[in-house]
């Protein structure tokens, strides 16, 4: 069991929850996630380590309620527990020794990129973040990433900082030149988007992917993702990987591999529908409906 | 009962059926097939041992159960006895008794077999075994005294669980660390319930913390400890992490919506219980029709699972002949009695899906027998221009797992075969003084018991390392690998 000791929304969607795993606090290193498994009927989802206090024992999750199991996660208050942890998971951030590294975060990738800014400002790399949201109260983890570096604030309404894509503030910073390393962190056409960008300047860009996830180890191949036409477990080659090699459209269609499901989740937590339906009412592989008719008998010579 | 009957008295009792759940009805449920003997069935079973003098069932069984002595205590109505005898050479028979091929190891040596039908071993073991889970308070826990030293294991599957029991016996302090949640390996994430019910799995593991082991949950060696880390807090590491990383088949395909590795698969219904969806939260595709790539017990876990989903066509599809399938003839035969279709000399090409990336179907072509290869059975060849189609829509492959190198590569100065396997001498220490290792990590994707066997060979050697009766061995011989 692991308590949560503190707990604060951050904007509406995200929350950001200080949980106690010491030996965790102790090791993590930028990059690094963990499994979390709510109570004994949960998921188990990957939450990147946003942050970690190694004397207190605790690290910071910094959550985005899109489903059944955030949801359940940002509901918690101090004094409750998280029922399993796993980690640290995944290999630590490709840190540049030195030089200027641009930090890209889009909406809950801000805070995983925040330990990465971490890391590299600990080694003396100059640090420029570009952070985003849809307006003003949506932006978190400005001051955190302020004390490692200059940050751009990007809105869409342009109700603070600049208006427009983070992609707009990089394209400018990197038309300045002299930037060794991009890390990019957020949903998959951000990171796509900044992987264009990029490119065609040769400069390096490392993006975290969010893959499904079950076990973190390497065991199930879930979390598999094309890198370079190869294929990679995110969990355990990755989750960072050359942002120029990634698969992004396959990336993003495996991740709508169960949305039916997941409506499915809600809407049975949100009736409070406790037996749920049969399993006859569940959604087939999509597949089935849309392929010709499943009934069809085997074309066999 | 009395257990003196003549040869030929015993001889002419026929092999009892093991009741089981009707095939109509178990096809669509998770509960166990097989029913287990009756209290009458088993002592009529037992009786059919000719107790021989020189046992080769004994022989059969890797790690050498005292067959006829179980089953003469049976007989004789001593059957917290037979536990006991039983429970001394093997420490988990109600696992084993459910899922070891008997057919090919003790039951094939037993010399009924030779005219005739051999003695139901493995289901006496099972009847014994289930007696002892139920009857936990008339076994005593026998434990040496303390004897301070401190042991950590690496995996909570048979082997790291067998190790943890012989080693808790023997008085020392051991610690299990295990990555999941949930301990057992893939007794607990792989084997479904409908073969090996978990609640099995849960008493045996309760019974190892009733001797005093620990087991940490959560921990993955590799990342949450080093194992360097693990040998300096302990007096001896055993690890068992199996071998737990999914091949895949490099076709065209393989990343379309539907498409699963077996141990996503499995682990989706069986540690995460998908099959409760939504009253668990782990989803899991329901497909109409499921082609399962491969010909061991882990596809006809995966095809029976499907059927179980409520496939109505539930297929295996495997390059070689029945004769050749590597799974337990049982899984088989309840695999063709829930009406699982089997597509025999077939091997996929490529994985077909729709416009929306969802899978369609199943290209295979077909296959002939062709020269011996190295395993001596025919090496199956494409039949030029035989290509097909099968239409489906989810593609489980189960074409074998691998040493998963988490931790192995966390620790460069362990010393690997070429596939990644780790060595060991045959004491099973490895290249690591007073690390050992065993089980899968070792041998490749093998069996339940000669896990357990590894592991309990390899406590025997941990105890006398540590009372300084064994030296780390000069050579190191290449691991068998599976
Ligand atoms: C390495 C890694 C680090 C991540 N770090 C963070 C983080 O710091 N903060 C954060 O808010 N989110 C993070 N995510 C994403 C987070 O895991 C998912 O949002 C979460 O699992 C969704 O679960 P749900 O039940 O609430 O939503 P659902 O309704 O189940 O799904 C919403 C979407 O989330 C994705 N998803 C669903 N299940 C999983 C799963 N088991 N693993 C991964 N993705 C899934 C799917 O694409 C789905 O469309 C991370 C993902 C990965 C792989
Ligand atoms: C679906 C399926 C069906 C099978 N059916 C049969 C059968 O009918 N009969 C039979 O005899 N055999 C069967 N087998 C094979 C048998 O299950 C294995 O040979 C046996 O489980 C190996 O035992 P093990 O203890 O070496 O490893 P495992 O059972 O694989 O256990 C290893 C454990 O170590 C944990 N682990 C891995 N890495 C780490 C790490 N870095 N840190 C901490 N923990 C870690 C894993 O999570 C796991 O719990 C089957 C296998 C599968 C997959
Ligand atoms: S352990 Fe397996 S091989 Fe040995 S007697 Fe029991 S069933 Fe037979
Ligand atoms: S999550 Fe299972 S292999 Fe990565």
């Amino acid at each position: 069991m692991h308590a949560v000791l503190a707990r604060r929304q951050l904007n509406p969607d995200v929350t950001r929850l200080d949980v106690e795993a010491p030996r965790i606090a102790q090791i993590r290193q930028p990059g690094q996630f963990v499994i979390v498994r709510r109570a004994e009927t949960s998921e188990r989802i990957p939450l990147t380590i946003a942050d970690a206090d190694p004397v207190r024992g605790s690290i910071a999750l910094v959550i985005q309620a899109v489903g059944k199991s955030t949801r359940e996660l940002v509901a918690l208050q101090p004094g409750e527990a998280i029922l399993d942890i796993a980690g640290p998971l995944g290999r630590p951030t490709e840190l540049i020794p030195s030089g200027h590294a641009v930090c890209v975060g889009g909406g809950v990738g801000t805070a995983v990129v925040h330990p990465i800014a971490q890391g590299l400002h600990a080694r003396g790399v100059r640090v420029t973040s570009i952070i985003g949201g849809r307006s003003r109260e949506w932006v978190i983890f400005e001051e955190e990433l302020r004390r490692l570096g200059a940050v751009i604030v990007c809105t869409d309404d342009g109700s603070y900082g600049r208006k427009g894509f983070v992609t707009v503030a990089l394209g400018d910073v990197l038309a300045g030149g002299g930037v060794d390393a991009v890390y990019a962190v957020g949903p998959v056409p951000m990171m796509r988007a900044v992987a264009a960008l990029t490119r065609p300047l040769g400069v390096r860009t490392i993006v975290s992917l969010n893959p499904i996830m079950i076990d973190g180890t390497g065991m199930c191949g879930g979390c598999r993702v094309s890198v370079g036409g190869e294929m990679k477990f995110a969990c355990v080659d990755g989750p960072e990987f050359d942002g120029h090699r990634v698969d992004y459209d396959e990336l993003q269609d495996r991740l709508a591999t169960y949305r039916q499901y997941e409506l499915e989740a809600l809407r049975c937590a949100e009736t409070q529908c406790r037996l749920g339906p049969h399993l006859t009412n569940l959604p087939a592989a999509e597949g089935a409906h849309s392929a010709a008719k499943p009934a069809e008998p085997a074309v066999v010579p | 009962m009395s257990g003196k009957l003549s040869t030929r008295e015993r001889l002419s009792i026929p092999r009892q059926r093991i009741p089981e759940q009707p095939p109509e009805a178990r096809a669509s449920n998770f509960a166990e097939v097989n029913l287990g003997f009756t209290e009458q069935l088993a002592l009529l079973e037992a009786q059919r041992c000719l107790q021989c003098k020189d046992p080769k069932c004994v022989r059969g069984c890797p790690v050498g159960v005292n067959i006829p002595r179980f089953l003469q205590l049976l007989t004789e109505g001593k059957v917290a006895e037979a536990a006991q005898s039983l429970l001394c050479d093997n420490a988990l028979p109600a696992v084993t008794g459910r899922v070891c091929p008997q057919e090919t190891q003790c039951e094939a040596e037993c010399v009924r077999a030779a005219k005739g039908e051999p003695v139901a071993i493995g289901y006496l073991e099972r009847y014994v075994a289930d007696w002892a889970r139920t009857h936990a308070e008339r076994l005593p826990i026998e434990k040496a005294p303390p004897t301070g030293k401190r042991i950590a294991i690496v995996g909570s599957g048979p082997s790291g669980l067998t190790a943890a029991g012989e080693l808790a016996r023997r008085g020392h302090e051991v610690t299990i660390y295990e990555a999941l949640h949930k301990p057992g390996g893939v007794l607990v994430y792989g084997i479904p319930e409908f073969r090996l019910p978990k609640k099995i799995v849960e008493q045996e593991v309760e019974r190892l913390r009733r001797l005093g082991v620990r087991i940490e949950c959560n921990v993955v060696i590799g990342r949450t400890w080093t194992l360097p880390e693990l040998r300096a807090r302990f007096d001896a590491v055993y690890i068992a992490n199996g071998a737990g990383l999914p091949l895949f088949l490099n076709i065209p395909g393989e990343n379309l919506k539907g498409v699963y590795s077996a141990n996503e698969y499995l682990t989706r219904v069986n540690l995460m219980a998908a099959w409760q969806f939504p009253r668990n939260d782990t989803p899991v595709l329901h497909g109409q029709r499921v082609a399962v790539i491969g010909g061991g017990n882990v596809a006809l876990d995966a095809v029976r699972t499907a059927r179980r989903l409520g496939a109505q066509e539930a297929m295996i599809v495997y390059r070689r002949t029945k004769a050749e399938m590597p799974a337990r003839a049982e899984e088989i035969h309840h695999a063709e009695d829930e009406g699982v279709r089997f597509h025999f000399l077939t091997a996929p090409v490529e994985i077909l899906g729709n416009e929306k990336r969802w899978v369609t179907g199943l290209k295979c072509i077909r296959m002939e027998p062709g020269a011996p290869d190295e395993t001596g059975r025919a090496r199956p060849v494409p039949v030029p221009g035989s290509e097909f189609v099968l239409p489906c829509d989810i593609v489980v492959v189960a074409i074998g797992t691998r040493a998963n190198p988490l931790l192995t590569s966390t620790c460069p100065e362990l010393k690997l075969n070429r596939w990644g396997n780790i060595v060991v001498d045959e004491n099973g220490m490895t290249s690591l003084p007073g690390v050992f290792a065993g089980g899968d990590i070792v041998r490749g994707a093998a069996t339940v018991i000669l896990a357990m066997g590894d592991g309990k060979r390899a406590a025997q050697a941990i105890d006398a390392w540590l009372r300084g009766e064994l030296k780390p061995a000069e050579a190191q011989t290449p691991a068998p690998t599976g």
